[in-house]
């Protein structure tokens, strides 16, 4: 287990470095000049000159990138004074640390996307065994049907539709919010509820559906049928049982899912006017600021990988058999 | 004299086994088949028996050259094909076919009988006088099916059918060897029956030589003239038919023959009763010295340290070889019961 | 016999198909007193395991329709509520399945498997139950059972899974136990071992045993008496000795004919029944062997076309012919 954990960490490593070295050789690709937006109106070419040299630009582009993956890990020294590790760098748009941008917008970013995961993992494997359990019933053909319908939603209709309706018509809530949850838990609650149930709902109907049909498949596993004639109960059966084996691959597709939850949550925050890692990224690409874009990416890459790892070493636990793999 | 026409000599297949951190590597291997050496004679059949993971099916896929050896020859008709290229394999690969056990997912479903059975003409470009058409119906009625069903698909047809048309489509090369893996094994008994008889008409009117891979010692005593027992890669004995089943050398062999439930009860001679412990070993590492001692009675020092080697043993019969440091004493009876097993011995508590 | 532990009476199992109705028992009747094993021999499709199945209940009612009479100790099963047949599955009737790999959870350990009927039936606590999964594996032949109770299936080899279950099985000390193809995935020398341990553990508690199984053989090693399935029908009944020795059925003498032996000249060819079994969603009227059968001539006219042969009380067959064949 250590060692499965120890190899997929070194792979994430290098997959991070990989992701970065990609987005930092084709920002310079851009054909645009970053020196250009702190310089102002009246820019000379000297001036220019003299931004590239205070920002590093007029070096090489592997030194560049040298120099900024180094002070990720050890800090760095720019003419303005030490930016301590982990380091990286000052935004060319408005000169702050973009630690300190990135620290600010994570959490909402991350309260949006595990509050959505645990909104859609709960209610989508609920609907899915209930579904099997009932099977051929009205409860199953009812939720089949919405199932569809779930399908063919978008986060920023229902999101548009949530807020006229729930803010704006009934007055139920306030316009949604991020309070970080360290201030006050209610709050950060009440103020993501809303962004939690549009960006579930486009996952609900694919959970949903999918636990269902493996909850029918292992239903019919021969396991099942032996705990059957060992005399035990439908309930233990179903849940001790069949639910450990249609879990397995539920935890499978929500791994395959974490992109288009990190997706979701950035359409999401758009949705909501919320103030993200996503707002961050899309303005740093408009703006070239290339420390921002940066950090952005290496903190989203990181982001997806851990949890990666997370559900990989989730599965393991579910599944005993790929322990010693 | 008859023509040896397929020789193997110290034919090996490893297969690696990755492991390690932090870069997965080779750390082993599994040892599916271990330096065997046989010789199929033409228009014989010559049966290959052993337990699940002996390298018995391994053996016939080198054979064929679906499986590229680690080390050792495979020679046909004098000529040496261990390392052919496909295309000078090409001749040689139409002269040596192979039956597979399952006979749902060895056919293409999307294709008709007709093709099924043709395919093979058509790939190495060969026209039969008549046409390939007449020549595929004619193979259908040779394995006892109606020409007319030419046009159906294999999921129309029973599973013992469905293993008459793998056996046309191997025939329609006029194969010189036919190396079938488990032929049978998949049928019920009342069919099992048809396919083994079927077969046995093929080698006697075609002169076709097989190789007959079965764990089913009753199915390959009816079927092979010359037998070799296969125990975790190696050949343990090797001998006549009836050398074999009835005065078997090696104690494996004799333990085979023991386990095989007869439904004629106390119909035979009178019945030995050897009861191994435990399962065959890994064949990733296997025993020291003779591969079979771990659940053998008859083991001492020797049998760790020293292989035996396949030699004929004093009181076999011409041809008959047997792998033993102890080989039995040439007969099936034995007066006393070899129990080996813990929870069937009376004497020694169950349990720790 | 009126000292029979299990008895079944006119069982018919329907299975409801997209293609149809397949009626796959159709009509069976037979006994198995305590301390007896009954063969019950058929090949693929010939009701063999749905039989099994309907002993204990476990058909999908949504699919399958069981009728006729199942009496396990004078206790009737076909129509019991689902609550009273689980206080019965693993306790009083237990049941060993093929395919040792996939009829074991692979998420739970082999320990956890065996303790827990044992638990849910004898009320006992945790550790008395891990205790009692110790003491099965013992004596299932497991070495060393303390240290491999808490592995999980795939870390055994296949006879030791196989064992497993047999301990699973026999945890709660059933009066009956129902072997589906018990040996079928294993080697032939582990079968061995498995047939022995099963007649062994008989002899120490009495449990009355039904073995399906495709395979004379198993039977004619492990059997008392032999029931012959063909098409969801019983073909014939006896002693082992008796079904063995004087045949009377023609499928019997078929199934015995068709088999290679180890002993037997092999000059003799084997003489395999001609055709396939019939499908069971449209089962030939009257004997449902007529169509494989080479004596349908001597018994002349319609009758196996037309008259479906009943199979007497007791030793005998289901055909027209009445004739015994001496092996």
């Amino acid at each position: 287990m250590l060692r499965f954990l120890a190899r997929r960490l070194l792979g994430a490593l290098v997959i991070t470095v990989l992701i970065s070295a990609i987005t930092f050789f084709l920002f310079f690709a851009l054909p645009a000049e970053p020196a250009l937006m702190s310089c102002g109106k009246n820019c000379t070419p000297d001036a220019v000159a003299l931004i590239n040299k205070n920002l590093g630009l007029d070096q090489p582009v592997p030194v560049q990138y040298w120099h900024y993956m180094a002070g990720i890990v050890a800090g760095r020294d720019f003419t303005v004074g030490h930016c301590p590790a982990p380091c990286f760098g000052y935004s060319f748009s408005n000169q702050q640390p973009v630690w300190g941008t990135i620290v600010d917008r994570f959490p909402t970013t991350l309260s949006i996307a595990l509050g959505g995961a645990a909104v859609f993992l709960v209610v989508g494997t609920g609907l899915g065994l209930l579904a099997a359990a009932f099977r051929g019933t009205w409860i199953d053909k009812l939720f089949s049907s919405l199932s569809l319908v779930g399908n063919a939603l978008q986060i920023y209709f229902v999101g548009v539709v949530a807020l006229a309706v729930l803010v704006s018509g009934l007055h139920w809530m306030d316009n949604p919010a991020y309070h970080p949850i360290t201030e006050d838990p209610v709050k950060w609650f009440t103020g993501m509820l809303i962004p939690w149930l549009v960006l579930s709902i486009i996952f609900i109907a694919n959970y949903s559906r999918m636990t269902r049909s493996l909850m029918i498949e292992q239903l019919a596993e021969d396991h099942v049928r032996t705990a059957r004639a060992k005399g035990m109960g439908r309930r233990t059966v179903f849940f001790r049982y069949a639910f450990r084996g249609a879990l397995a691959p539920v935890v499978t597709l929500f791994g395959i899912d974490l992109g288009s939850l990190f997706g979701g949550a950035i359409i999401t925050e758009f949705t909501f006017s919320l103030h993200g890692l996503g707002r961050l990224a899309v303005s740093s690409v408009s703006e070239t600021d290339l420390p921002t874009l940066m950090g952005v990416m290496l903190v989203g890459c990181t982001a997806i990988v851990v949890a990666n790892i997370v559900v990989d070493a989730t599965y393991a636990l579910i599944d005993p058999r790929v322990r010693l793999a | 004299m008859t023509e040896d026409i397929l020789i193997a000599e110290g034919l090996t297949k490893h297969f690696p086994v990755l492991g390690g951190f932090p870069f997965r590597r080779r750390v082993g291997a599994v040892q599916a088949v271990d330096g065997i050496d046989l010789t199929v004679r033409a228009g014989e059949s010559f049966g290959l028996v052993g337990e699940s993971g002996c390298g018995k099916s391994t053996t016939g896929r080198l054979l064929t050259r679906l499986l590229e050896p680690t080390a050792g020859r495979i020679h046909y008709r004098g000529r040496d094909i261990t390392h052919a290229t496909r295309k000078e394999l090409a001749p040689v690969r139409s002269e040596i076919q192979m039956i597979f056990q399952d006979p749902y997912a060895s056919l293409n479903p999307r294709q008709t009988v007709g093709r099924i059975v043709s395919g093979p003409m058509e790939i190495n470009g060969i026209d039969p006088p008549g046409g390939r058409t007449a020549r595929a119906r004619e193979l259908l009625e040779t394995v006892g099916l109606n020409p007319e069903h030419y046009n159906r698909f294999p999921h129309e047809f029973s599973g013992g059918q469905r293993q008459r048309i793998g056996i046309a489509r191997a025939l329609a090369l006029d194969p010189k060897v036919i190396v079938a893996d488990e032929p049978v094994s998949a049928l019920d008994v009342s069919i099992q029956a048809q396919v083994v008889n079927l077969l046995a008409r093929l080698r006697r009117e075609l002169g076709i030589a097989f190789v007959f891979i079965a764990h089913d010692l009753a199915v390959v005593r009816h079927f092979s003239q010359r037998v070799a027992v296969m125990y975790l890669g190696k050949i343990v004995e090797e001998g006549p038919r009836d050398d074999i089943y009835h005065r078997p050398r090696h104690p494996y062999t004799h333990a085979l023959l023991s386990a095989v439930p007869d439904p004629d009860g106390d119909g035979g001679p009178v019945r030995e009763r050897i009861r191994l412990a435990g399962d065959v070993p890994s064949p990733v590492q296997p025993p020291s010295g003779c591969r079979f001692r771990t659940r053998c009675w008859k083991a001492r020092d020797v049998c760790a340290e020293v292989e035996p080697v396949l030699a004929r043993a004093d009181g076999s019969g011409p041809g008959h070889v047997s792998a033993c440091h102890f080989p039995e004493p040439p007969t099936v009876e034995r007066a006393t019961e070899v129990i080996l097993d813990p929870a069937l011995d009376p004497s020694s508590p169950a349990g720790d | 016999m009126d000292d029979a532990f299990l008895s079944v009476r006119d069982l018919h199992v329907r299975f409801r198909t997209e293609d149809g109705t397949v009626h796959a028992v159709d009509g069976l009747s037979f006994d198995v007193p305590r301390g007896r094993t009954l063969g019950i021999v058929g090949e693929s499709g010939s009701g063999k395991s749905a039989t099994g199945l309907a002993v204990l209940g476990l058909h999908d009612p949504r699919t399958t329709t069981v009728t006729g009479s199942v009496r396990l100790g004078g206790q009737e099963i076909t129509g019991a509520p689902e609550p009273v047949l689980e206080k019965l599955r693993g306790n009083t009737v237990a049941m060993v399945f093929q395919d040792s790999l996939t009829a074991l959870s692979p998420y739970h350990t082999v320990g956890h498997q065996i303790a827990e009927p044992f638990r849910k039936h004898t009320g006992a606590s945790r550790r008395e139950a891990r205790q009692r999964a110790v003491d099965m594996l013992g004596k299932v032949g497991i070495p060393h059972p303390a240290l491999r109770v808490d592995d999980y299936p795939h870390q055994f080899s296949g006879g030791m899974r196989q064992r497993a279950m047999i301990a699973m099985a026999l945890v709660c000390d059933p009066q009956l136990l129902i072997a589906d193809e018990p040996t079928t995935a294993l080697d032939v020398t582990v079968q061995a071992q498995i047939l022995d341990l099963l007649k062994d553990l008989q002899q120490q508690t009495g449990t009355a045993i039904v073995l399906i199984t495709h395979d004379l053989g198993v039977v004619a090693r492990t059997a008392d008496d032999v029931l012959v399935m063909y098409a969801g029908r019983a073909a014939e009944r006896g002693t082992v000795r008796d079904v063995l020795r004087t045949p009377r059925h023609p499928y019997t003498w078929g199934l015995l004919g068709s088999m290679p032996r180890l002993w037997t000249p092999v000059d003799q060819p084997l003489t395999p029944v001609p055709g396939a079994p019939p499908s069971l969603l449209t089962p030939p009227p009257g004997c449902p062997f007529h169509p494989r059968c080479a004596h349908t001539e001597r018994v002349g006219g319609d009758r196996c076309r037309t008259e479906r042969p009943e199979l007497p009380p007791g030793r005998g067959a289901a055909c027209h012919l009445g004739e015994e064949r001496t092996r």
